[in-house]
């Protein structure tokens, strides 16, 4: 490319990188309508969903419970130094929950199965495709969208909440024995202030946040290993940009979501 | 009769720019075997995804006997698929899948055949292709000429009309090599099937083609007889072979 000056330059690469990502969100949301229509559209196929959630399951389980562990023991740290300063560390059971069941849980738990399961879906994926697996299934005559997207993308969205379920638990019980060993909260204490104030809306609105991680980890995944091409570099340059995608949008609709369910709750 | 049982009119295809077919002509004769020859990058697989309707042209007709396939939707395709059979180059076998669950997928998904006719049916096209026995095992567990065999077994197990076959010799050693031409042609025997082979094995394709086409620029340019195309003067044939060896 022929030397430009500096504003142009700058305007023709962000104008190309602008193009592009707009192309790609195309495909993503013609990927994402046919996701639906073939999930919908029966025969419902149980078996390969069941799998994928187990695999899926499986995958996640440790490191999303040691996750979730620690993040309970330092969050339970942070808010009782900062409770004890208006002698009010008997809350700390309530902050930590809320914190935990609202916020930390289901993001923490989106970010790690986006790393694992999402960048290990693309690599499957992009895998297949480079081996012409994929042309071969619709030679053979079956939907690989059917086949291979559609298990993958709903047991994201189904696993996610699971894991998140477990997260909250594991969390607060981390947050309970620093808080009893570390701050002398008796445990009963800690768990009175969750039953007393914790709702249920603090329970859904971040499970329901946790189906559309799920289903942007799945969709990304897919996404990023049907559209490998050039071989094994490519699989690593996809599996890389999956990790990234789909943590910065969990990050970013998180917000969004948060808002909404807010809203959501101020209207129920 | 010598109805056509492919015939591509005028065909164009381009990758990002990049030309790969420039209106390219060719018919394909019911029950022969034809052998596309062409260095590698010509379009040879693009062809052949093409005939299948896994890719669409640019541009001209794809004619499956006697049908246009351009115009099918997905849905539309399939019952085009269920005659068309493809091995394609690496196999693309399904590494989850067992050998006979790989055999058996076309089975599951074309017909309602059951358990016990499908065990039948897979084990029936194995053994045509000289591979009893290996049911169970993985795609991992088979050598190069193991799976392109169990690939033609899949291929052919709802005894397609026309069968394609990607570079069905590249990479494996001189018994396998003699063991898939002997196929090929047991395979037009046996089943009465139009044989489409693309390679740049040159030597294989003299051997078991009724005819062989040069593939170069986007284009067909030439055909004719094996003999025709070592004894003529000058062909194109001659001069890929001088250049490829
Ligand atoms: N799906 C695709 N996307 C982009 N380019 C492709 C695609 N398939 C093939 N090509 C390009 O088309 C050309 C011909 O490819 P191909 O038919 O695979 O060659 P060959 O004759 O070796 O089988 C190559 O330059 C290849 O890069
Ligand atoms: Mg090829």
């Amino acid at each position: 490319m022929k030397a430009t000056g500096f504003p142009q330059g700058l305007f023709l690469v962000l104008g190309g990188r602008a193009t592009e990502l707009l192309g790609q969100l195309g495909d993503v949301a013609l990927l994402t309508g046919r996701t639906f229509y073939y999930a919908l559209k029966p025969p419902y196929e149980l078996r390969p969903l069941l799998q994928q959630m187990d695999h899926i399951g499986v995958k996640s389980l440790s490191i999303c419970g040691i996750a979730a562990v620690f993040t309970g023991l330092v969050l339970a740290l942070q808010t009782s130094y900062g409770l004890a300063r208006f002698g009010a560390k008997a809350y700390v059971g309530i902050v930590v929950s809320l914190s935990m069941v609202r916020e930390l849980g289901p993001v923490l738990t989106a970010l790690l199965v986006g790393g694992r399961v999402g960048s290990g879906i693309t690599a499957e994926i992009g895998a297949m495709k480079v081996t012409e697996q994929i042309d071969a299934m619709r030679a053979l005559g079956a939907n690989y969208i059917k086949k291979l997207v559609v298990p993958r993308v709903l047991s994201t969205m189904l696993v996610l909440p699971l894991l998140t379920v477990l997260a909250d638990v594991l969390g607060i019980m981390g947050g309970m024995i620093i808080s009893q060993y570390e701050f002398h909260v008796e445990s009963h204490l800690y768990m009175n202030t969750i039953w007393r104030n914790l709702r249920l809306a603090d329970l859904l609105s971040g499970l329901g946040k946790t189906v559309v991680f799920g289903f942007l980890i799945g969709i990304v995944g897919c996404y990023n290993g049907l559209e490998v091409s050039g071989g094994t570099e490519g699989i690593g340059r996809a599996t890389t940009a999956t990790v990234v995608t789909s943590a910065i949008l969990v990050l970013i609709s998180d917000f969004f979501l948060t808002k909404f369910f807010w809203w959501l709750e101020i209207l129920v | 009769m010598t109805a056509r049982a492919i015939e591509l009119c005028r065909l164009y295809k381009a990758f990002n720019g990049n030309q790969v077919l420039q209106g390219l002509d060719l018919a394909i004769e019911a029950g022969e075997i034809l052998t596309i020859l062409g260095g590698s990058g010509t379009g040879k697989s693009v062809l052949l995804k093409l005939i299948i309707g896994l890719l669409k042209p640019d541009a001209g007709q794809v004619l499956v006997e006697g049908e246009d396939i351009v115009p099918l939707q997905e849905e539309e395709l399939l019952k085009v698929r269920r005659k068309v059979g493809m091995l394609f180059q690496g196999a693309a076998l399904f590494d989850s899948l067992s050998v006979k669950e790989n055999v058996a997928f076309p089975l599951r998904e074309h017909t309602r055949m059951t358990e016990a006719e499908i065990r039948d049916r897979v084990a029936e096209v194995l053994a045509l292709v000289g591979m009893s026995g290996v049911e169970e095992k993985l795609p991992s567990e088979l050598s190069g000429g193991m799976r392109k065999r169990v690939g033609l077994a899949r291929a052919v197990a709802l005894t397609p009309r026309i069968v394609l076959y990607d570079e069905p010799t590249t990479g494996l050693d001189p018994r396998n090599v003699d063991k898939i031409n002997e196929l090929i042609t047991d395979l037009r025997a046996k089943l009465h099937v139009t044989s489409v082979v693309v390679t740049h094995d040159i030597q294989s394709a003299l051997r078991i083609s009724d005819r062989v086409a040069l593939i170069s620029e986007g284009r067909i340019a030439e055909t004719g007889t094996p003999a025709e195309i070592t004894q003529a003067e000058h062909s194109a044939v001659q001069e890929f072979l001088a250049g490829h060896l």
